[in-house]
């Protein structure tokens, strides 16, 4: 068999005589983000076979074994130390705090849990729901639209490379940008002003999401200055696959079939560019950004939907990061692969062969077809006007082979691909920061009235309607709980309901939490806070814990810096404490590290605040017991469930006032678990006309967002509310941002029964729903601190 | 016998299923089908008295919304489309759907042999894309789609480009031959989402039996669809019909077709 060294295409990378110093100049210079340790065990490999690797094979091999293919930080040993406390080894962040989460857990309803590309978890007698939340960071630093179009097209694809392949029903995402009033002259050399980011992340979800008629609805933006040269894009995808269409398995003599657009030069080397942290020169990358085309991703489903219900293949998954080598590669592991890359159809000539192979072009899925299923499969993609190629054949040999023109340029041994990885020992400190205090400003005020204008006009509360409106939130016809609810349509929903199969009363709950903030003052704290959080929102809209899953998205700085990874344990840690205490599982889950920028004149670096996106999915038994934020009915009762703490360290209160703190919100699962079944119960008994979780800018945000949804005032007494600890401070009992808590609106004839009903839960009824758009709040003492109208509040919270 | 509906797909139609649901629901046999089997004879239109063209991004809305399909329709089944509409058969565009009956010129039509665009579906004045529920007010008119529909309907839009605009001549025999079926209610911005003339939201032709508007009725089907359905008073009692406002236009088709077109 004629050797790749007859092909001028083709390069041999020489690894066997270099030193220390070379190997990483062949790393650096390939943007390969292979480490020393790496690069001498592929030294090693290659030794002990007598040659050199090619360019198509070292190229496999560092996508392969790229943070964003393998997850090293996760999976690698960690010493990690805290002030006071003995040094600890992780075996492993995702092994010991994420997966033995679900373990324990061990739900019944959990159909299939980190091994595919997507979470599965039971949905009715038919059907199952398949749920992903991707992020494309980087990509979107440098080219908005296109990193983040081709962000929700991934994540699409997720779903549809799920068991069989998944129906994408619904879409989520969660924004996180620079301050929008950020001035140009202290823009981080080489980024872009965080108001261009945001409105092509925007349009970019908006385009892709609306084309493939998923709806957008569920999601988040929030704003913080250390986004600006780093902001984060969380793509989610939620999907419906049949019961019978979960497994998957590939079978030597199946053929590998390439389905849908064609190859080009767009995202070589997006792994490994990932795998990096950001500099001021990353935007003359271009060619790491993908190309979207959501039409072609709809013709797609539409073709391999049909083939899917026909059994025509055995095995699917997309080309994400690294193309057909990480598609080919991880559907052979287990047997072998032959692919012969001058059929891959190609968008123009001229690509080498490594090109061919590790291209991240956009809307490609890789299929194992039986051969007799070829004629069936193809009559389908040409009804539907797609592109389907067969590559080569799933083998038995255990090599992944690929040839070129009849040349072999890579002859890779899957066991050293998948398994020759030598994991890292990384070091992790956690120290916990001080930061200066605040105190309540009771003494120097009388009125908060301005404060909580502030709190809703800031970036991070106020209004997404001009965004949301912009995601068709209503195509396939199932949504039940819009994101934008109340009497003008216009309040924030805590989460939104679909009933994915027509005339099924079955529906399906999606929220979200983060907390970033939080991270300032310890990480535990946030992640608790976030998982709290997205809790809360499905049960607000009438969902049980006792069916919700989580997805867990880490965005960190780079986790070489034992610092950084510190946090990240700390964060892991909670993930593993309050998913077993709340009994809600992990089913899937991602990171996204090396969220960090570097200008190469200064040597100036900067991290993003550690990120933890906590995604939730429930199965709703009858959408008929949904309920909505927005107040009802003048003369309901508003009742706050769970009690209250003066916690305001990373709060938007203190946040208005230039204060992080040092009190970040508790979490008491027990407390929490037992305050959110119970009001899950009152909401599914129908006692409950509406419900709000006390979130950003805790009690008064709450209240005044409910009052201004529904079109009514309210008359609130903050006497009322259920303490944890001894509060007099009336900025504190309205602001803080304690976990768990709740704001509830009872008709008078539900009053006993609900009283009764949360006997035992701490809870306090703050007074009234009015007929008049006048909001007031009285102190503890009996003043009013807050005296305004809801248009005034409203107002304030959509000019934004 | 049921009428079959014929919901008609290609690449980047993606409200097909809904509208499937639609017509199912309002007891018509219905079928999905791409285009590509209509051009190569695989389906026959003629087996059928209703046709759909749903909502979606049909070809990606290259050029502009809804132009490529409404190429493809009037050149590769200009035969099948002309007895289609010749033997009274109903047609309805929703969303995309409207936008490539009227670059057809089947909306708003000039006697079944004569297909020409005469009013285009623009730009919305916003300049981007809306997805909001409007209140409607529905007009005397001969659409068969709309009978006994009520004064005032409220349906959700999903779209950029939905504002209706035709020269002042096409306009006022719009208005003689009573062809607007459905008006944005209010004269302004943000419940005529986009700003289109005379705030037009659907119309038909002069026989009434093509019809093609920029909401979605097939987003209606039950009262959970509504935006409101929460604050209903009667919710807490479980109480009250389940039907959604936007099944009647399909019910409506589904009994035309019954008594004249079986």
């Amino acid at each position: 068999m004629p050797r790749f060294n007859s092909l001028k295409m083709v390069k041999e990378i020489e690894i066997l005589t270099a030193d220390d110093a070379e190997l990483m100049r062949i790393s650096r210079e390939g943007t390969l983000s292979l480490s020393l340790n790496e690069m001498q065990t592929i030294q090693t490999h290659f030794g002990t076979l007598g040659r050199n690797p090619t360019d198509v094979e070292i190229e496999t091999i560092a996508q392969t074994w790229s943070e964003h293919c393998v997850h090293k930080t996760f999976k690698s040993t960690i010493l990690y130390s805290e002030e006071g406390k003995a040094p600890e080894q992780i075996e492993g962040l995702f092994p010991t705090f994420i997966q033995r989460a679900t373990e324990e857990i061990a739900k019944p309803w959990c159909v299939s849990v980190f091994s595919d590309n997507a979470g599965i978890i039971e949905f009715d007698e038919q059907f199952n729901l398949v749920f992903k939340v991707e992020t494309h960071n980087h990509p979107s630093a440098i080219e908005p639209y296109g990193g983040a179009g081709t962000g929700i097209g991934g994540v699409i694809r997720d779903s549809l490379g799920t068991g069989l392949g998944a129906k994408p029903i619904l879409n989520t995402d969660v924004f996180c940008f620079g301050m929008p009033d950020t001035p140009y002259a202290q823009l981080p050399k080489g980024t872009l002003h965080p108001k261009r980011v945001f409105k092509g992340v925007v349009a970019g979800v908006r385009d892709y999401g609306n084309r493939m008629g998923i709806p957008t609805a569920n999601g988040a933006i929030l704003f913080d200055a250390r986004y600006t040269a780093n902001p984060l894009v969380f793509c989610g995808n939620v999907g419906l696959i049949p019961r019978n269409r979960c497994e998957k398995s590939v079978e030597p003599g199946d053929l590998v079939v390439a389905i849908g657009g064609q190859t080009g030069r767009d995202g070589i080397h997006g792994a490994t560019f990932s795998s990096a942290e950001l500099d001021d020169t990353s935007e003359s990358l271009g060619s790491v950004v993908q190309i979207g085309n959501p039409i072609m991703e709809k013709k797609i489903v539409d073709a391999l939907l049909q083939a899917r219900d026909q059994n025509l293949y055995r095995s699917i998954t997309d080309c994400g990061a690294g193309g057909f080598s990480s598609a080919v590669g991880e559907m052979g592991e287990e047997i072998g692969a032959e692919v012969h890359l001058e059929r891959v159809s190609l968008k123009y000539e001229g690509l080498a062969p490594w090109e061919i192979w590790l291209s991240e072009a956009q809307e490609r899925m890789v299929i194992a077809v039986p051969p007799e299923n070829l004629d069936e499969l193809m009559e389908i993609c040409a009804a539907e006007v797609v592109e389907a190629t067969v590559l080569g054949t799933f083998t038995d040999t255990h090599r992944l082979q690929v040839f070129y023109e009849g040349t072999i340029v890579a002859d890779l041994e899957m066991e050293f691909l998948h398994h020759g990885l030598p994991m890292p020992v990384k070091e992790a400190v956690w120290e916990p920061p001080k930061h200066p205090d605040m105190a309540s400003r009771d003494g120097e005020t009388e009125n908060y009235t301005h404060d909580l204008k502030q709190l809703l006009a800031s970036p991070n509360i106020a209004s997404k309607e001009s965004v949301i409106r912009q995601y068709d939130h209503g195509v396939q016809g199932g949504m039940v709980i819009n994101p934008l609810v109340g009497v003008e349509n216009d309040g924030p929903s805590d989460a939104c309901v679909t009933t994915p199969v027509l005339g099924s009363r079955k529906g399906v709950i999606v929220a979200n939490g983060i907390n970033p903030r939080y991270s300032d003052v310890d990480p535990y704290l946030s992640a608790a806070a976030a998982i709290d959080e997205a809790l809360r929102n499905v049960v607000a809209v009438g969902g049980t814990l006792e069916k919700t899953a989580l997805l867990d998205n880490f965005c960190w700085g780079n986790p070489d810096k034992p610092d950084r990874l510190g946090e990240l344990v700390r964060a892991a840690r909670a993930c593993y404490d309050i998913a077993t205490a709340y009994g809600t599982p992990f089913i899937s889950g991602k990171d996204s590290l090396y969220n960090e920028y570097r200008d190469t004149t200064t040597g100036e670096q900067r991290a993003i605040p550690s990120t933890l996106l906590i995604s939730a999915i429930c199965v709703m038994p009858d959408i008929q017991n949904a309920v909505t934020m927005d107040v009802k009915t003048p003369g309901n009762f508003i009742y706050v469930v769970g009690n209250t703490y003066a916690e305001l360290g990373g709060s938007h209160y203190f946040n208005i006032h230039g204060f992080v703190g040092n009190t970040a919100p508790a979490i008491r699962p027990s407390e929490g678990k037992l305050t959110m079944e119970r009001l899950s119960a009152a909401i599914n008994s129908g006692w409950v006309r509406s419900c709000h979780d006390c979130s950003e800018g805790g009690i008064g945000v709450a209240a005044a967002e409910m009052a201004f949804a529904g079109g009514y005032g309210m008359s609130l007494r903050l006497d009322a509310v259920p303490t944890g600890e001894h509060i007099d401070a009336d900025d504190f009992l309205l602001f803080s941002e304690s976990n768990s808590r709740f704001l509830v609106e009872i008709e008078p004839q539900h009053q006993h029964t609900y009283e009764n009903h949360m006997a035992g839960i701490p809870f306090g009824c703050l007074g009234t729903v009015s007929d008049t758009p006048e909001f007031v709040i009285k102190g503890k003492t009996g003043r009013s601190i807050i005296e305004t109208s809801i248009h005034t509040l409203k107002s304030a919270w959509q000019d934004f | 016998m049921e009428p079959k509906a014929l919901i008609l797909r290609t690449a980047g139609t993606n409200c097909d299923a809904e509208t499937d649901m639609a017509f199912q629901l309002a007891g018509a046999e219905t079928a999905l089908v791409h285009i590509q089997h209509l051009i190569s004879d695989k389906v026959n239109l003629a087996d059928y008295q209703i046709l759909a063209i749903p909502g979606g991004f049909s070809y990606g809305d290259d050029i502009a919304a809804g132009i490529l399909l409404a190429v493809e329709m009037k050149h590769k089944l200009t035969d099948a489309l002309h007895r289609f509409v010749e033997e009274g058969k109903l047609i309805i565009g929703i969303c995309n759907g409207f936008q490539v009956l009227v670059r057809t010129g089947l909306l708003p039509g000039n006697g079944a042999s004569e297909m020409r665009q005469r009013a285009t579906l623009a730009m919305n004045t916003s300049a981007k894309f809306e997805c909001r529920w409007v209140d409607l007010e529905t007009q005397e008119s001969p659409c068969v789609f709309t009978k006994g529909v009520k004064t005032r309907v409220y349906l959700p839009v999903a779209h950029a480009e939905g504002r209706f605009t035709a020269p002042a001549k096409v306009l006022s025999e719009l208005e003689a031959n009573n062809q607007v079926v459905f008006r944005y209610a209010e004269n302004r911005y943000p419940n005529n989402p986009n700003g289109s003339d005379s705030d037009i939201a659907g119309i038909c032709d002069a026989t009434g039996k093509i019809f093609g508007l920029m909401p979605h009725p097939e987003r209606f089907l039950t009262k959970w669809n509504h935006p409101r359905w929460t604050r209903n008073p009667t919710n807490t009692q479980k109480i009250g019909s389940e039907e959604g406002d936007g099944l009647v236009i399909f019910k409506n088709a589904v009994h035309y077709a019954e008594s004249n077109l079986l």
